[in-house]
């Protein structure tokens, strides 16, 4: 009863999770400014982190969560590096 | 899900609401990202999926291993830790760089430069 409990809503989670990363990659394709695409990939990294953590409660592994560490970690990095290039056009000064 | 049969159904109840409701702020915060109309309205809108959504999400990882393990697991904290630091310095510094890209090109509706930042 719970395990079919929890198997609905981890579906339904990570349904919702997909669909909210296909809205963010409609927004960086569309743009229309590349402030707006760096935006939509801040978010669609912080997503796709929790899609893995659900995944990691899908496959009761906590394999996934090492992975989701290290996106959340290059994906801050990356942020700040665009962030950096749209403010002077150039990363390494 | 090996394991989760052993859950008893009240905390399942509440991990799997914790899981849809964080699942559903995240879908919001991409809809409104799509819908918005100006980029400094639009930024606000995916801070809903990577504040309070990460957060609801985390606890029910944290409520799942917890129970199926019979010990608390709390390895989730360092990635809320993490994203709550590390979410307004990114947005912040990206938020910057378009007002300066904005005064830049001239774009209409951007305020001034305000004196203590002219240095």
């Amino acid at each position: 009863m719970s395990a079919d409990l929890l198997t609905a809503a981890v579906t339904l989670a990570q349904l919702m999770l997909v669909v909210a990363m296909g809205l963010y990659i409609f927004r960086m394709v569309r743009g229309p400014r590349a402030q707006d695409r760096v935006i939509a990939l801040d978010a669609f990294y912080v997503c796709g982190m929790l899609l893995l953590v659900t995944l990691g409660m899908r496959t009761s592994s906590t394999l996934y969560f090492e992975a989701s560490v290290i996106i959340a970690l290059l994906g801050f990095a990356s942020t700040v590096a665009m962030a950096k290039f749209l403010m002077r056009g150039e990363v390494v000064e | 899900m090996n394991g989760a049969a052993s859950i008893p159904l009240p905390v399942a109840a509440l991990i799997g609401v914790c899981l849809v409701a964080g699942a559903f702020l995240a879908l919001m915060g991409a809809i409104g990202l799509v819908r918005l109309q100006s980029f400094y309205e639009r930024v606000h809108a995916p801070t809903l999926g990577s504040s309070l959504g990460m957060m609801l999400i985390l606890t029910s990882s944290v409520l799942y291993f917890s129970t199926i393990r019979g010990e608390l697991v709390l390895h989730e904290i360092l990635i809320a830790v993490f994203l709550t630091l590390t979410t307004p310095i990114s947005l912040m510094l990206i938020v910057r760089a378009a007002l300066a890209r904005d005064r830049r090109e001239g774009v209409p509706g951007v305020p001034p430069l305000e004196p203590e930042d002219a240095g």
